[in-house]
């Protein structure tokens, strides 16, 4: 059973909730968040590295994560605000379809992997194939990413405030990719383009969204040089 | 999978806790590999001392009593070399005040089909099939001290699942190494070991990378050129631990495939697959906590 822990105050504390995970399994957790009313806020203890935290939740509530995180954390998030106050393992994020999640620390490998909307800041830095497969998810990375990072990217925009690993946007379909420090290589059909107006635009914003005061003006932007959209008949023998 | 927990503790003060603390952590990592497991412990107090040589062999029944075999290898050593011979859990230790080479003869001679999975000045090698927690347990690996301990918690694909095919494998003094992962070209290069004259146990690929390490620093290598030089030979997945007397090291594949997270602190050096495993130890809160990153050989020594 989930420890439900009465509120410190009465009424403006009334749709506050805690789970501590030293006594409660992750399922309860879920359970409970799966069952929560839009406006609820709760709190989760103890969390020690377990994996499938908060994850699927479709209520407009504010889930706040005090420690690190395991696997798949707040994977096919539908609505809602998720904030992890520590680092976050494999798959955070995995397929959000919207709304928020946002790691304190680091993150691991393939985070925000397929995910088609909403928004995940790291404020840390982020291991290989961060936004993996992306299909229209919105990503910014305080500090550095791993390789393969957005490796097949088809939507979305990914916004790294520190450098990028190798092979990133390999093979490439679309999505805006932003750094500001240094790019080790780019993947097959992915190119540096011009930083326009519209762009640095949308870049502050981002940016604003995910409390960061980063001068857009610094970061170059890539993409998709749409060279692989195609089948070129010189290349039937690689098949 | 695999799971892969480790520790070095440069506080002395903490060593009497080493088994205790590395037990927790296993705990954390069962579920990657429940289907047998494997221990080394450093500078255990009961286990090993200093001065004596050690050797783990597979199986606690070696078809003779241990009275026989002290006797046995004894007979085979000169006469102040106080050999003996302890049962801890599913393995037996035997242990004499001759270099390694000397006691290695003498134990192969006494129990001709014995399996020597450990051996050194500082370590001791455990490992088994079955239930990794059941494992620990019937070893005693809560109540052990020590200065470094490194465990491993298996779910066998390239080859069987034997207490030999468990991890860690020790095929020089004091050195062990675990994996998770998987070596694609360990055939080829197990051939060309084998030209050399190396002799294996198993046909655990794991096996493979242990007896390239070792081969790599009788050469010369230190432990970091050796696992350079492993990166550039090996071809597939992995997350390495290396451990020898005083250091340990960790490197994972250029691409990433297995997980690791580290833990450093004033008082230790903890290594996991899973950060969960490293949620109880003391002063995590405080502890720097990293990814190592993908092909780059880090090393600690005490």
């Amino acid at each position: 059973m989930v420890t439900l822990t009465a509120p410190e105050s009465t009424e403006s504390l009334l749709d506050t909730f805690s789970v501590d995970l030293a006594d409660a399994p992750v399922r309860d957790l879920n359970q409970a968040l799966h069952n929560a009313a839009d406006g609820q806020s709760w709190t989760v203890t103890s969390p020690g590295g377990k994996h499938s935290l908060a994850v699927g939740i479709d209520a407009d509530v504010t889930v706040t994560v005090e420690g690190h995180a395991g696997y798949y954390a707040a994977g096919m998030h539908q609505k809602g605000d998720v904030t992890i106050n520590g680092n976050a393992g494999v798959g955070l994020a995995e397929n959000i379809m919207s709304g928020r999640v946002h790691v304190k620390g680091d993150a691991s490998q393939s985070a925000a992997a397929t995910g088609h909307g909403g928004l995940v800041i790291i404020d840390g830095n982020a291991g290989a194939r961060c936004g993996i497969s992306m299909k229209g998810v919105d990503i910014v990375v305080g500090g550095n990413i791993g390789h393969m990072s957005a490796f097949m990217a088809q939507a979305g925009r990914l916004v790294v405030c520190g450098d990028a690993g190798e092979a990133l946007g390999d093979s490439i379909y679309e999505a805006r990719i932003y750094v500001k420090g240094t790019v080790a290589s780019l993947g097959a059909d992915c190119i540096e383009k011009p930083l326009k107006d519209e762009h640095i635009a949308e870049l502050g914003e981002l940016l604003a969204a995910a409390g960061r005061t980063d001068n857009p003006a610094d970061f170059k932007r890539y993409g998709s040089a749409r060279n692989l959209y195609h089948f070129h008949v010189d290349n039937s023998t690689s098949y | 999978m695999c799971g892969i927990a480790a520790l070095q503790l440069r506080n002395p003060l903490l060593r009497p806790r080493m088994g205790s603390l590395l037990s927790s952590m296993m705990c954390q990592i069962v579920d990657r590999g429940p289907d047998s497991a494997g221990l080394a412990v450093y500078d255990t107090p009961g286990l090993v001392s200093e001065g004596t040589s050690t050797l783990s062999l597979l199986g606690r029944d070696q078809g003779m009593t241990t009275a026989a075999i002290t006797a046995g290898v004894a007979a085979l050593l000169p006469a102040d070399s106080a050999a003996s011979v302890k049962l801890v859990g599913d393995t037996t230790l035997v242990s004499a005040a001759v270099g390694t080479g000397l006691l290695v003869k003498a134990v192969s001679e006494t129990l001709p089909g014995s399996t020597i999975i450990g051996r050194g000045e500082h370590v001791a090698v455990m490992k088994s099939v079955g239930h990794p927690m059941e494992i620990a347990a019937a070893h005693g690996l809560e109540a052990m001290a020590g200065s470094q301990g490194l465990s491993h918690t298996r779910m066998a694909t390239e080859s069987a699942v034997t207490a030999g095919g468990s991890h860690p494998f020790s095929v020089a003094d004091d050195l062990c190494l675990v994996h998770n992962g998987s070596f694609s070209n360990h055939a080829t290069i197990r051939r060309g070991l084998t030209r050399e004259g190396v002799v294996f146990d198993s046909d655990n690929d794991t096996e493979v990378g242990a007896r390239y390490v070792a081969s790599r620093l009788k050469q010369g290598d230190t432990l970091e050129e050796a696992l350079v030089n492993l990166g550039k030979v090996f071809d597939g997945f992995y997350t390495l631990v290396v451990t020898t007397a005083d250091s340990m090291a960790v490197v994972r594949d250029p691409i990433a495939c297995k997980p690791a997270i580290i833990a450093e602190t004033d008082d230790y050096v903890a290594m996991a697959s899973e950060y969960r495993a490293l949620a109880g130890l003391p002063g995590i809160e405080n502890a720097r906590i990293f990814e190592p990153e993908p092909g780059k050989v880090y090393t600690w020594s005490l």
